[in-house]
């Protein structure tokens, strides 16, 4: 229940530190520190990136989503061919869809030569890839819940009853 | 000439919080925990059913006690949340905001002369409103010993043969107090042996940490004597909505609906569509608000007794309502150094009644990175104010 609770909390801002956890949950320190713990063994807890927004930058980068059709093998399903895909460093994500194609692997490059290449040097030639369709990504709007654009500045009056 | 004003209006006093709205808003890179509205944006699908109601072309009046799916879900939502069982098509009207329900509730009830109850620290319409209405108000001054919750022994001393009405503000803006279905019960015997009615204030009933909100509507015998008062504004961070409602015994909410539709004629129709969405599927986004309001809460609480401002823990609103008294300086002191020193606007508590003196109204409806950026502030004050007094 309180793992839940720690979960929560530090889904959308990761910076929290144990002791203002504790302060927040009404737990101690000792114990969100200990749960944490728990929770990175289990893999629940799996990494604490930070969301930027590139766009902002001078570091060019190009996003793309790609469907992905393959050939399910015997025993081991799509696990397999997934695995070969995620281990490239290019690729973001890669999720296992219901519906008119098989995995969803987002991968981002430096520019759209970069990403084609992985497409027809690495993806499409794979065995068990029967297809691949390649969509750009042109803006971003929202990631893990969090908007990337700017938001309303604070519209409250500043005291109120 | 004549002098245009009528003695009444003149008589009362303008809002004690003006003052430091005025200073604020002149003010670069003031942190403001003065607020009395929640910092969330009205959930998205609420908004949504607003436009749609615009783009179907739902202009137009509704009926005076409001839109009969609305006051329907009303029904409903107090049945799930309070256990009670109001009939919407006669004891309900939905109103311009919590406040109008106040207002016209207490003109329908008071006779010149008829005095009304007010228990202070509380919100600042109650006083103004019974004197508009030809009621005398009776301040009723809460303990911080008794964490500012009314007790049968201060209601008692204040009833007379001349008293009416009894407001019941909680849980409370600004001290954060609530009252449990104990403390109700010994307040409603009083009510009921004394023959008073109550104007219950329920506005916060669903920012309440540590325990749910009871009604003291849903107390037996109490149901007849009382006007619930509730809305949307705090629950479902809809304030510029203006939307609210009361609900009451059919004979109080009748005379109250013809004040209502001579002065109004009806509630927003574009908020009374998105109300309808809010009752039937907000439930998860008050749950998602109130925990975040409890994070903050314990975290301002825990920082506030840390730098050396003493408070007891509110379990209800947004509210925290720190002592200042061992700073030897009166609450608007306090403020406005606090202001003008390190530009950190808190609301000073007589504000909100004189016996708020030596105390102030921290609101913690902002993020944790505000509020930890304002405690930085105010514990660098605090420290400079300990200094003086060595």
């Amino acid at each position: 229940m309180l793992k839940e609770k720690i979960l929560k909390a530090i889904d959308k801002n990761s910076k929290l530190t144990p002791k203002e956890l504790a302060i927040m949950l009404g737990s101690t320190e000792e114990e969100i520190t200990r749960l944490i713990g728990e929770l990175e063994a289990d893999t629940i807890i799996c990494g604490y990136p930070t969301l930027i927004n590139w766009d902002k930058t001078q570091d060019e980068r190009v996003t793309a989503l790609i469907e992905v059709k393959v050939t399910p093998q015997r025993g081991q399903g799509f696990d397999r061919i997934a695995e070969r895909i995620y281990k490239f460093d290019e690729v973001e994500s890669v999720y296992l869809m219901s519906g008119g194609f098989d995995l969803t692997v987002i991968i981002e490059g430096r520019s759209m030569r970069e990403v084609a290449n992985f497409v027809s040097g690495k993806l499409a030639p794979m065995e068990a890839v029967l297809s691949t369709a390649t969509h750009f990504v042109l803006k971003k709007y929202k990631e893990h819940g969090l908007p990337l654009v700017q938001e309303n500045q604070e519209e409250r009056m500043l005291i109120t009853p | 000439m004549r002098d245009p004003i009528s003695k009444k209006t003149a008589e009362i006093k303008p809002s004690g919080i003006r003052k430091f709205f005025d200073i604020v808003s002149e003010m670069k890179d003031a942190i403001s925990l003065g607020v009395g509205e929640p910092d969330f944006d009205t959930p998205w699908h609420i908004r949504e059913e607003g436009i749609y109601s615009l783009e179907k072309g739902r202009t137009f009046y509704t009926s005076n006690a409001g839109l009969k799916d609305l006051k329907i879900e009303i029904a409903h939502y107090l049945r799930r949340r309070c256990g009670l069982s109001y009939d919407p098509n006669h004891e309900m009207i939905v109103t311009v905001g919590g406040s109008e329900a106040i207002d016209i509730g207490l003109r329908a009830m008071l006779d010149p002369g008829d005095e009304v109850l007010i228990p202070q620290p509380s919100y600042v319409s109650y006083l103004p409103c019974v004197q508009l209405a030809d009621g005398v108000p009776v301040i009723i001054e809460l303990k911080e010993e008794n964490e500012f919750r009314l007790t049968k022994e201060e209601l008692l001393a204040a009833v007379t043969d001349k008293t009416k009405i009894l407001i019941l503000p909680y849980p409370n803006n600004p001290t954060g107090a609530v009252m449990g279905e104990e403390d109700l019960k010994e307040i409603a015997e009083v009510v009921v042996s004394k023959d008073l009615y109550v104007i219950s204030d329920e506005i916060y009933s669903e920012l309440t940490y540590g325990g749910r909100h009871v009604s003291i509507a849903s107390l037996p015998g109490m149901k007849e004597r009382t006007i619930l008062i509730n809305g949307f504004s705090k629950s479902y961070a809809m304030t510029g909505w203006r939307l609210g409602y009361a609900a009451g015994p059919a004979a109080i909410i009748a005379q109250m609906l013809k004040i209502h539709q001579f002065a109004i004629m009806c509630a927003p129709t574009t908020s009374q569509y998105a109300a309808v969405e809010a009752l039937r599927s907000g439930d998860p986004d008050v749950e998602m608000m109130r925990d975040a309001y409890d994070k903050r809460r314990r975290f301002l609480v825990h920082e506030l007794r840390r730098i050396g401002l003493p408070c007891f823990e509110p379990r209800g609103a947004f509210y925290v309502f720190p002592c200042i008294r061992e700073f030897h300086m009166t609450s608007d002191e306090f403020a406005t150094r606090l202001l003008t020193e390190e530009k950190v606007a808190v609301v000073p508590g007589t504000a909100f009644g004189e016996c708020g003196e030596g105390f102030l109204r921290i609101s913690y409806a902002y993020s944790i990175d505000n509020l930890k950026k304002a405690l930085q502030r105010l514990e660098r004050f605090v420290g400079r104010l300990k200094e003086e007094q060595k």
